[in-house]
């Protein structure tokens, strides 16, 4: 049950880059809790990779040591190709990485369009004083972010709202929206906590078909978190699957379907 | 025209430049509030202080004088120079992102994520240190501020009107220099939270923490952002007020006049707290000239927190506050 190195192919024809993000030997600890135990694996340029497992396997806080709001006690994280230090969550985004949360972190009193818009921050260089007196350069740069932005929004098909205040937005459009500000940061890696949770099938269909779609027509690199196993196993490149802190497969997703250890992690294990 | 009638007009336009300046003091409130979510008891102080710093550096006052005096033994008060007003006012800006960087880095940095009561108490406590840190940087008596506004009454609008009414109005130059002041900086306010890189990402962290740090902001930068301009905001009001009433520790209670200001205009609108401050500053005065003669006057003491009172039960967003959504 090793990981593949190097480039691949996938099944459906795509050509797997080269590692992008390499997790080494990571513990992380909550005082006594281990919450991650000694876990490595890598995501590689182009690929959509998946981390499954049972409630309180660890899967979120392995999404929080990648995006720098959790700092690992032991093991190194290195991406493109060198080790990142110890890093703030915003330094994290700075570099290109974006994510999605589980519970919704969007700016409720913007609208659709301006919470999409700060996805652009990093992308901007003017200073203040330009930007307030909306001159040359800045405005240049304002109408290349704009440009950026719509493009997202009608690929996400969300033009209808996006004047809308956030809060006022049910709960599957919301998710819509935080990919779309997600998305907006043109990432190198896009991490995706439960896009899912919470939805209805529709609902559901829905957001596969933009996270293929965003990985096809972008190229994004998506890690994403998954509860729901049939969704996981048709959307993803390879799964890394977790119980208890730990890494228990990797592969895959026939190769994980088939491990002794993720079927009895799932459907539980007799002991007699 | 009715001499009655001219008085109140007279009245209603000194209320509003007086309104003017209660609202330069809740702006400084709803800026920090907006941004952060704390209620920011220290705002009134951060006035005194500013001016009590701007008047130290142009009078060329040794900072704690006293303490190095009793300490040893010495006798020196002043360097013996002189600053600009202009080069005072930017020292002392200087000084109020210091401040600014010090209260994020000692106080607000670690109570991220805390209950909004603690972090209004830790105002609390602010407000009295920076108070007792002003007075043995300075010392406690009455100055003078002139940084060169000019003052007294305007002789333009008083011969207009006594051609036009028979009645000259009198009206002080230096309300109406306040009222330039309070329009420009509201003007770069705006300018600033809409169309700036950082403007756009201070309402970003006021909405959600979290999602602040997804896309790339560093909290602490924008507060530190946040807790200066609320300094420079201070500074506005401290010459302000300085200017008109001299420089004293009683200025530090202007902050409690800012509070039926913001329950008028809403916490969170910049545009309200201009409206609240000019309402009550208008209100107060007309109430006073009209009402005050029957029930014995006194009247501006109380009538802006009644008037507050009253909001709080009909209308407790404000008049511009963001309306209160719980969605069940």
């Amino acid at each position: 049950m090793n990981a593949m190195t190097g480039n691949y192919t996938t099944a459906d024809g795509r050509q797997i880059g080269d590692t992008l993000m390499e997790m080494k030997n990571i513990t992380l600890r909550f005082g006594g809790v281990v919450a991650i135990k000694d876990i490595s694996f890598d995501i590689h340029e182009g690929e959509i990779r998946a981390i499954i497992g049972p409630n309180g396997a660890g899967k979120s806080s392995m999404l929080n040591v990648i995006s720098g709001f959790y700092h690992p006690q032991e093991g190194e994280v290195w991406f493109r190709g060198a080790k990142r230090p110890t890093m703030k969550p915003y330094q994290v985004a700075q570099q290109g990485i974006a994510r999605t949360f589980q519970n919704i972190a969007l700016f409720n009193g913007m609208s659709v369009l301006d919470n999409v818009m700060t996805g652009r921050l990093t992308h901007m260089k003017t200073g203040m004083f330009a930007q307030a007196l909306w001159k040359g350069k800045a405005e240049k740069e304002e109408v290349e972010n704009r440009e950026v932005v719509e493009k997202i929004i009608d690929f996400l098909e969300i033009q209808a709202i996006r004047k809308t205040p956030v809060g006022r937005l049910p709960y599957g459009l919301k998710k819509r929206v935080e990919l779309a500000r997600a998305l907006a940061a043109e990432p190198k890696l896009l991490l995706l906590d439960e896009p899912m949770a919470g939805m209805n099938v529709e609902e559901k269909e829905d957001m596969s078909r933009f996270i293929l779609d965003v990985n096809d027509e972008f190229g994004t690199t998506i890690a994403l978190i998954e509860h729901d196993m049939g969704v996981v196993m048709d959307l993803s490149d390879r799964v890394v699957v977790m119980d208890y802190g730990r890494k228990i497969g990797d592969g895959t997703p026939d190769e994980v379907r088939n491990n002794q250890d993720v079927i009895d992690a799932y459907l539980g294990v007799s002991h007699d | 025209m009715p001499d009655q009638l001219l008085f109140a007009m007279e009245v209603t336009l000194n209320g509003l430049m007086a309104g003017v300046l209660y609202a330069l003091v809740a702006l400084g409130f709803v800026l920090i509030f907006k941004a952060s979510g704390i209620f920011n008891y220290a705002q009134g102080v951060m006035a005194l202080f500013a001016a009590l710093t701007l008047v130290g550096i142009m009078e060329g006052q040794v900072p704690f004088a006293h303490l190095i005096n009793a300490i040893f033994g010495t006798e020196i008060h002043h360097f013996g120079w002189h600053v600009p007003a202009l080069l005072a006012i930017i020292l002392t800006m200087v000084v109020m992102v210091a401040l600014a960087w010090a209260v994020q880095r000692f106080i607000f940095r670690h109570l991220v994520n805390q209950e909004p009561i603690l972090l209004f108490m830790a105002t609390i406590g602010l407000a009295f240190v920076l108070e007792g840190v002003g007075d043995i940087m300075w010392g406690a008596d009455i100055k003078k501020l002139d940084v060169g506004l000019p003052q007294g009454i305007n002789e333009w609008i008083d011969i207009t009107t006594f051609e036009a009414f028979g009645y000259g109005f009198f009206i002080d130059n230096l309300d109406i220099s306040a009222t330039i002041v309070a329009m420009i900086l509201v003007a770069a306010l705006i300018a600033f939270s809409q169309y700036t890189k950082q403007g756009r990402a201070l309402r970003a962290v006021a909405d959600d923490h979290q999602a602040a740090l997804s896309v790339g902001i560093s909290l602490n930068f924008i507060w530190i952002l946040v807790w200066s301009i609320a300094g420079f905001v201070a500074l506005v009001a401290g010459i302000m007020w300085g200017a008109k009433s001299g420089v004293q520790f009683s200025l530090s209670l202007i902050a409690l006049k800012a509070l039926p200001v913001l329950m008028l205009g809403g916490f969170t609108s910049i545009p309200g707290a201009i409206v609240g401050g000019l309402i009550i500053g208008v209100g107060e005065k007309l109430f006073e000239f009209l009402i005050g003669p029957m029930v014995g006057g006194a009247t501006e003491n109380w009538f802006a927190y009644v008037l507050a009172l009253l909001f709080l039960v009909f209308r407790p967003q404000g008049l511009f506050g963001e309306k209160i959504i719980e969605r069940v």
